[in-house]
């Protein structure tokens, strides 16, 4: 019978079935932060519990690092007591860990692929929503909780309820400055924050094919923003292509092994959805958040909506909120709207190829005057030295950005790096939501040439119109 | 894990969709290494005029008397009443256990995000879903009446208003289970241990990769 992608992929991971229709499923690959697994491990020690399988889990710690002054090491003592119990747990149960200082160290998103920790077909879980990313691999990859983390530690397995399978269709040739992160918001604008739920997501279509592999990780990690369970793109060149020769995937003999099987791993063509969304790839242009969800986005050209617009009370409402969170009014252009701060990182868009498209634009010019900070984290240490090889730095430095070290960083602020109140910022991350980059700052989500762009102008600007 | 049967509970409106896990609990509470004590920090944004930073006495902190769970005549909520897409963003479970740590046993909304949804259930609370007339319905009858309690009956799947009205809703049965009798679900699982290995053996054959 015709399988989808999702049905693949978890048919293989099924250990047994349960009476009400539930699976337990194997998981093949655990990625392990600081924040969310402390509890996690606790629990296994009071229960006289060890990981069922210690090589399936990786940490490093990403959420609570500094990205400045790090021979001083971190200075919050309640992040530093977090980090060092990861540090501790992983020893004592003998989980490989990048620790800090480890130029393999990063975004556990980032990492992951870029180890080949994580493989095309494989079940991925993580105590972090973001675990999603890892879907652009062919892979079902999910965020779960602390009690779940610890339910894989223990037992390798999970327990879940198959989701239904949405296909989302991107047709047409990519237009030219459209980034894996406008498809992203623009997808969410189109079907909302709570369009996937219930969903496992599967993209599709000529633009999808055209995303390089990063472009595709920054489109599947916002797939939790859209709700779904989890995003997948199919296995086509690019991906193996990716995948060979990183230092965790197989080589020689077991490659060809692995690859036979990985390129099995796309929907068949018959195969049947429970829900289909066609969208036009000519329809997508650079997209900027206005509100405080993902869904309150608009392309560059627009402007704010008007409250009349809303599909009902409730929206309105939360229009109306957001409007006087964001201090905004209805019908102002968003290219009007002048910036304090700029990020350029987070498990969205902190990799080489982001890296790539900011200095584009940020080469030869000046951060805006108005603009107080516009600091740049690579997402992991291996990004880092990548970029500092091709003279990315030094772009960023001379137009007077900061390049940082890297980790989680602004993006939901448990660092030092953060919005103080009333602050707006064009950020590469993944939520605006309030108080997301520090209490009372206001985030605008875009592509990283869209946020190196603003940087330099002060305030939005189309990309596509950069001719400088 | 607190088992859950039956609950009669004042209840609390919070009316707006949408709610993230981030506001229910912000960052700075994330770097606790414990379950407990986040109750005082739920919705810390939304409930106090300052920042609150972790282990803080919160007894003196200014209040935003606006908010819902700052009005006297919800003091004692054991049921929240939210709108669509309740709990969405972070995978957070310190999420859950501020909303338990508070006090609150069961949220009804129209919808739930997922990841928040099956932790709920972790943690010995029970998340109802309702269909949006219904919600509305609650909504309308919790602010005009105070001291408004549902009683909330997960055997048979109800919540039943003071008048008598009763809604039912859906529930798989394995949570059901593990609800009702407050039971561990690893313990459940690792009955299923050789399962599992047997698994592994076979796996290890089809893609030996996967346990390089």
């Amino acid at each position: 019978m015709a399988k989808t992608l999702f049905e693949k992929v978890w048919q293989q991971h099924v250990v047994s079935e349960n009476d009400d229709g539930s699976v337990l499923l194997y998981i093949d690959r655990q990625l392990v932060h600081e924040v969310t697994s402390p509890q996690a491990f606790e629990g296994l020690r009071i229960a006289g519990r060890k990981p069922w399988r210690v090589s399936a889990s990786v940490a490093t710690p990403d959420h609570n690092i500094p990205t400045t002054g790090l021979e001083h090491g971190i200075t919050d003592p309640v992040a530093k007591t977090q980090v060092q119990t990861l540090d501790s747990n992983c020893d004592e149960f003998g989980i490989t860990e990048f620790k800090m200082g480890d130029k393999r160290q990063g975004i556990v998103h980032v990492v992951g692929p870029e180890q080949g920790l994580v493989l095309p077909g494989m079940t991925v879980v993580c105590g972090d929503s973001h675990t999603s990313t890892h879907g652009a691999l062919a892979a079902i990859a999910m965020g779960i909780g602390t009690s779940e983390v610890e339910h894989v530690l223990a037992t390798q397995t999970l327990i879940q309820k198959q989701p239904k399978v949405m296909r989302i269709h991107v047709d047409g040739e990519l237009p030219q400055g459209i980034t894996g992160k406008d498809v992203a918001l623009y997808i969410i604008g189109e079907i909302g924050t709570a369009g996937g739920t219930g969903y496992a997501i599967e993209f599709a279509g000529l633009a999808i094919q055209q995303l390089s592999m990063e472009g595709r990780m920054s489109l599947c990690n916002m797939t939790i923003e859209a709700g779904a369970r989890c995003g997948m793109v199919a296995v086509d060149d690019k991906t193996i292509d990716y995948v060979k020769g990183k230092p965790h995937a197989p080589t020689g003999e077991m490659w060809n092994k692995a690859e036979a099987a990985w390129r099995d791993l796309h929907s068949d063509a018959d195969a049947v959805f429970d829900k289909e969304v066609y969208l036009n790839a000519a329809d997508i242009a650079p997209q900027v958040t206005w509100g405080t969800s993902p869904e309150m986005v608009v392309p560059i050209s627009a402007s704010t909506p008007s409250l009349d617009d809303a599909k009902d009370e409730v929206q309105r409402e939360g229009w109306a909120r957001a409007f006087a969170y964001m201090g905004l009014k209805e019908n102002t252009p968003m290219q009007a709207i002048n910036i304090d701060k700029v990020f350029i990182g987070s498990c969205t868009n902190a990799r080489i190829e982001d890296f790539r498209a900011a200095a584009a634009i940020a080469k030869g010019h000046k951060v805006a005057a108005n603009v107080k900070l516009a600091m740049v984290v690579p997402g992991s240490g291996l990004v880092k030295a990548q970029a500092e090889s091709e003279g990315l730095d030094k772009i960023f430095t001379d137009a007077g950005f900061e390049w940082r070290a890297p980790g989680c960083s602004m993006c939901l602020a448990m660092n030092a790096d953060r919005l103080e109140a009333g602050e707006r910022c064009a950020s590469t991350s993944n939520r605006n939501f309030e108080g997301r980059q520090g209490a009372g700052g206001r985030t605008h989500l875009v592509s990283p040439a869209m946020a190196a762009a603003a940087a330099i102008q002060g305030h939005f600007v189309d990309i596509r119109n950069w001719d400088k | 894990m607190q088992a859950f049967t039956r609950l009669n509970g004042l209840v609390v409106p919070l009316d707006r969709a949408n709610v993230d896990t981030d506001a229910i609990i912000p960052k700075q509470f994330l770097k606790s290494i414990k379950r407990t004590g986040y109750g005082p920090f739920l919705f810390d944004e939304w409930r106090y005029e300052d920042v609150g930073q972790p282990e803080m006495d919160c007894s003196n902190r200014p209040i935003r008397k606006d908010f819902v769970l700052n009005q006297p005549r919800y003091q004692g909520a054991e049921i929240m009443l939210a709108r669509e897409n309740f709990g969405c963003g972070s995978s957070r479970e310190h999420a859950p256990w501020a909303i338990a740590d508070y006090g609150i046993l069961c949220v009804i909304a129209p919808s739930f995000a997922d990841i928040f949804y099956n932790n709920c259930f972790k943690n010995g609370i029970l998340p109802v879903v309702l269909k949006d007339e219904e919600v509305d319905v609650l909504f309308s009858e919790t602010q005009s009446h105070e001291g408004y309690k549902l009683d909330v009956d997960l055997e048979a799947q109800t919540v039943t208003t003071p008048s008598g009205q009763v809604f039912t809703f859906e529930m798989d049965d394995f949570r059901k289970h593990c609800l009702l009798n407050g039971l561990d679900d690893i313990g459940l699982t690792l009955q299923q241990a050789d399962k599992i290995k047997a698994y592994e053996e076979k796996r290890k054959q089809e893609a030996p990769w996967l346990f390089a």
